[in-house]
């Protein structure tokens, strides 16, 4: 395929070293397997217990599915009316084609409010753009405020779930960062998460007060309305989206929904998917400026439209990042999330960040897949996902020119489209029997013996029956 | 092109089929559920961890007074719209002292009391000085402001415009009504331009919520919840106490929401 | 029943026992098998790689081997799932609608072995006996292509002096991934070795499966280790009686 127009240019974090070298590295780490594996394991029990409590589960999820294809089939529709009732109400709508230039207008609000500080909540897109990075050089420090975010933020370190982006970290090792880094913080805290989570609530306390521009995301807008949603447990995002005068929203342009009766069924499917609650302890919904705040929205392309020019790939962006594929992907348990290199992790990240970025710039997360089909099947929303990386698997060779693979890959298809050829191939399968013994296979001897193969094929023994 | 021109410009040329299929809406929808479990919706709630109390419905004051005295809560404030009489047992009758609003534009008071909080003022000092003086203050809408009463509980009723975080944050305690409750989900929702819910620090900032739910307004599931809040701006959407999973995937209430939440269900 | 066994390259190439345990097996149960000469492989190992351009001629090789046969029987979820889900689409992308038809038709008539017991012939005991303690990996394509469900347990519960033990976190990917073995040998092994633990706690000297590649990357990494677990496809089990 070629360029399409849409890729991003410049900016953000999508990208990073090659899967398998990545994961090698984090696979040699104990503690890390342990705290994904003890993570994900509770986290898959709870969403499997309140998904099989609604009878209607399926019919959710055939409906989430519809609703964002159709958004994503009339989305510059829905990209104008969602602007007109944002400005109609009075909240500044600005559009980017890119991060660098969603990171330019965001820090030019920022900087004209005259703050050297601005807390935000959890927003996978503002980690994607590399926004912290580009308020920093114009001088602003970005606060973040959920839990996870700030665990990673003081330990300056990188989030490596889209949910819970410390899901690497187990309470010790919170305790020691909160020891370290957090300004005035009992010496003696416990690595209790009540008592964690307390250090953070007073740590935070001071800031929601004073700080006076707040930077969220959203999980949904509704185009009908304008209405902005957030999901969130803690009460950050309340306090972010309520107590500053200046609200800057950065919006993917593919979180919206036609109307606002869309939202019976993504607020059915995400805290279920997500947290494994019945539902998250807060969402907020706001429709333009309230409470007197300015209220801007910043509307991020950085590589949507090119993911949605691929008719094979673009049901991606149907996905409400709920993390369910990341928890019950077997790849992303062992290796967790720093090793695919993109904000974006797990299955979800194997085939968004690629096209997102361009398949050329990101060519081993497609192959970072067993294709066990788990994720396509706890995806709330259907993305077929083992499909899906099939398909980028194919654009990453078409990619290439020749390589010794491909090359491999042709002359064994040349054998196996015809029988005799193919036969006469196997048999000199036996003469591998003392090969096998003394030639190992890369990759696959260092842990698996290669089976014996045998003296007779199948179809001879059948013909000779 | 502008960005804006240029982003739908590409999305013109990238997007799909004009005619997706249709929305399969096979679901269990609005309205196909008849009226929320009242019970389901206790059990729910008391799973997150929130408190709840059922009571007839003309015992809600009696209520929502043993809950304040329970909690030790001395200084509450309560969204204006709702019911006198379901705080007045609250606060000693002929205590709660009325004062006429200062008059001149409510947000420019409320953006000087906000100036100051945001100045680092110490809002403990402030609230020392007395509640005179936030009164004094105090934008249109806050038609009383409760005094320190004989050892039980003070009332402060806040006015929907005013986002006065210094009165929040020294509050014990927050009462409100709600827009509609989902049984299934033990989940509450408030319209905060409804005057009986109030704005939304008024429900943030302190640390203990009291929401009154009447039976009537607990709905089945959440398609019945989101067809009552059609048109409602600005909502939250709560389900038990702030809570985090962040660290192991574990559950901890708490954290910066209201830490607890008490639900009074009127029956 | 006039059966036609699509026995797969890597049965026919390195586990013939498979193949010979799935034709006893069902003419034992009194039907007539047949095996089309011109049968080859899937070519899902060039679709999952990145190659479906390439896998077309296998594709089309293999919808003519197969144009005559009232049913397929394959013994692996895996090559049954690939005919069945990837081939029509993967020729109608590459825009022939002729083959993609064909294929079509080729994968109603396409089941898995343990389907076409219980499903098609309805049998559950197939009059197998074999006294060994046994655990059994539901395979990720089994499972959640062709959503087999409990049809391989059903089978094996029947067996008569069968010891049948759970195998923990059963449902988890063992790593094999076809080239992903390869590709990604550290992740693969890493999953491997999980597996291999959750085998090794259920003391079984049989570990069964409906595929024989994850059994040969199971049994390839059992070996290793010296373990003493026997890998067994599905069908020599239920081929084996007093
Ligand atoms: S792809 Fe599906 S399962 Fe994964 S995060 Fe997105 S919505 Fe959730």
């Amino acid at each position: 395929m070629t360029t399409f127009l849409g890729m991003p240019t410049g900016g953000g974090h999508l990208t990073g070293e090659p899967f398998p070298k990545a994961a090698k590295h984090a696979l040699g780490n104990a503690q890390l397997r342990r705290n994904l594996a003890k993570a994900t394991g509770t986290i898959r029990a709870k969403r499997a217990n309140v998904v099989g409590e609604l009878p209607d589960w399926a019919e959710l999820r055939a409906a989430g599915a519809a609703i964002k294809d159709e958004v994503l089939a009339n989305l510059d529709e829905y990209l104008v009316r969602f602007e007109e009732a944002l400005t109609s109400r009075g909240t500044h709508v600005h559009w980017a084609r890119d991060a660098d230039e969603a990171n330019r207008i965001i820090t030019g609000l920022v900087k004209a409010t005259g703050t050297r500080e601005v807390i935000k909540v959890k927003s996978m897109a503002t980690v994607e753009i590399g926004l912290n990075e580009a308020l920093a050089d114009v001088g602003v420090h970005a606060v973040e405020t959920d839990l996870a975010e700030l665990i990673v933020q003081l330990g300056n370190d990188k989030s490596s779930h889209i949910l819970v982006p410390a899901i690497h970290r187990n309470r010790s090792e919170i305790r020691e960062v909160f020891r370290r880094e957090m300004p005035g913080v009992d010496p003696d805290l416990t690595d209790d998460p009540r008592a964690l989570a307390e250090a953070a609530r007073k740590h935070l306390r001071h800031k929601f007060m004073t700080v006076d521009v707040a930077i969220s995301g959203a999980n949904f807008g509704v185009a009908e309305t304008g209405a902005l949603v957030v999901v969130e447990s803690e009460g950050n995002g309340r306090m972010c989206l309520t107590l500053p005068r200046t609200l800057i929203s950065v919006v993917g342009i593919e979180k919206l929904v036609p109307s606002w009766r869309d939202l019976e069924v993504f607020l059915q499917l995400l805290p279920r998917s997500s947290t494994g609650e019945r539902m998250n302890p807060y969402t907020s919904v706001w429709t333009g400026p309230t409470e007197g705040q300015t209220s801007h929205v910043v509307l991020v392309d950085n590589g949507r439209t090119a993911t949605l020019a691929d008719p094979d790939g673009r049901a991606a962006l149907r996905c409400i990042r709920c993390s369910a594929c990341l928890n019950s992907c077997p790849v992303y348990e062992r290796t967790g999330g720093h090793a695919y290199g993109s904000t974006y992790p797990g299955p979800i990240g194997a085939v968004l960040s690629p096209q997102l970025t361009g398949v050329d710039k990101n060519p081993t997360l497609p192959f970072a897949s067993s294709l066990c089909g788990v994720c396509y099947d706890v995806c709330p929303v259907a993305i077929d996902i083992p499909s899906m990386l099939v398909h980028l698997r194919e654009r990453v060779t078409e990619s290439k020119r020749a390589t010794p693979e491909s090359t491999a890959m042709r002359a064994l298809a040349w054998a196996m489209s015809d029988a005799r050829r193919w036969r006469r191939l196997i048999r000199l399968g036996k003469f591998g029997r003392v090969a096998s013994r003394h030639v190992p296979l890369p990759g696959w001897s260092t842990a698996r013996d290669l089976p014996q193969p045998p003296k007779e094929t199948f179809r001879d023994w059948w013909e000779s029956r | 092109m502008s960005a804006r021109d240029e982003v739908l410009a590409r999305v013109r040329r990238a997007k799909g089929p004009r005619d997706p299929a249709p929305v399969p809406r096979d679901y269990r929808a609005a309205g196909t559920r008849g009226p929320g479990d009242l019970d389901l919706f206790a059990e729910r709630l008391r799973d997150y961890r929130a408190r709840v109390r059922v009571v007839p419905a003309d015992q809600v004051a009696e209520t929502i007074a043993a809950a304040l005295r329970e909690r030790g809560a001395r200084r509450v404030v309560v969204a204006p719209g709702t019911p006198p009489e379901w705080t007045e047992l609250s606060y000693p009758a002929g205590r709660i002292e009325s004062r006429d609003p200062l008059g001149g534009d409510p947000r420019e008071a409320n953006t000087e009391v906000k100036a100051e909080a945001k100045a680092g003022a110490n809002t403990e000092a402030k609230a020392e000085a007395g509640a005179g003086s936030e009164v004094a203050r105090a934008p249109e809408g806050v038609d009383a402001v409760g005094l320190d009463t004989d050892g039980t509980v003070s009332v402060d009723r806040v006015g929907a415009d005013t986002l006065d975080v210094a009165i929040l944050e020294r509050a014990d305690a927050v009462v409100t009504a709600c827009h509609v409750a989902v049984a299934e989900t033990g989940t509450i929702v408030l319209d905060h331009d409804a005057a009986d819910q109030g704005p939304r620090a008024l429900t943030l900032v302190p640390d203990y919520h009291i929401v009154v739910v009447r039976a009537d307004q607990v709905v089945a599931g959440v398609p019945d919840a989101v067809a009552a809040l059609a048109g409602v701006r600005t909502q939250t959407w709560i389900s038990g106490p702030s809570a985090t999973s962040d660290i192991e995937l574990e559950r901890v209430e708490g954290v910066h929401g209201p830490r607890t939440l008490e639900v009074v269900i009127a029956r | 029943m006039r059966v036609a066994l699509f026995v797969t390259c890597l049965v026919d190439g390195l586990f013939p026992d498979v193949g010979k345990a799935t034709v006893r097996l069902l003419e034992r149960l009194g039907h007539e098998v047949v095996v089309p000469s011109a049968q080859t492989c899937c070519g899902q190992m060039h679709i999952n790689t990145g190659y479906p351009g390439q896998a077309l001629p296998v594709i089309r090789n293999h919808v003519e081997a197969f144009e005559r046969a009232d049913v397929i029987v394959a013994p692996s979820g895996s090559c049954a799932g690939s005919v069945r889900h990837q081939h029509a689409d993967v020729a109608r992308k590459h825009g022939d609608r002729k083959l993609a038809e064909a294929a079509e038709s080729t994968a109603k008539r396409t089941y898995e072995l343990s389907e076409f017991l219980v499903d098609v012939l309805q049998v559950t005991d197939v009059g197998a006996y074999f006294p060994h303690r046994v655990t059994y990996h539901p395979t990720c394509h089994s499972l959640r292509v062709l959503k087999v469900q409990d049809r391989p347990l059903k089978l094996l519960k029947a067996v008569e002096g069968i010891d049948l033990v759970e195998l923990p976190s059963a449902e988890t990917c063992c790593g094999f991934g076809g080239t992903f073995a390869l590709k990604n040998s550290d992740t693969s092994t890493a999953m491997l070795g999980d597996k291999m633990s959750a085998v090794l706690s259920t003391k079984a000297g049989v570990l069964t499966a409906g595929d024989s590649s994850c059994l040969m990357h199971i049994g390839g990494g059992l070996s290793r280790l010296r373990s003493g677990v026997r890998p067994l496809h599905l069908a020599q089990i239920l081929e084996h009686t007093r």
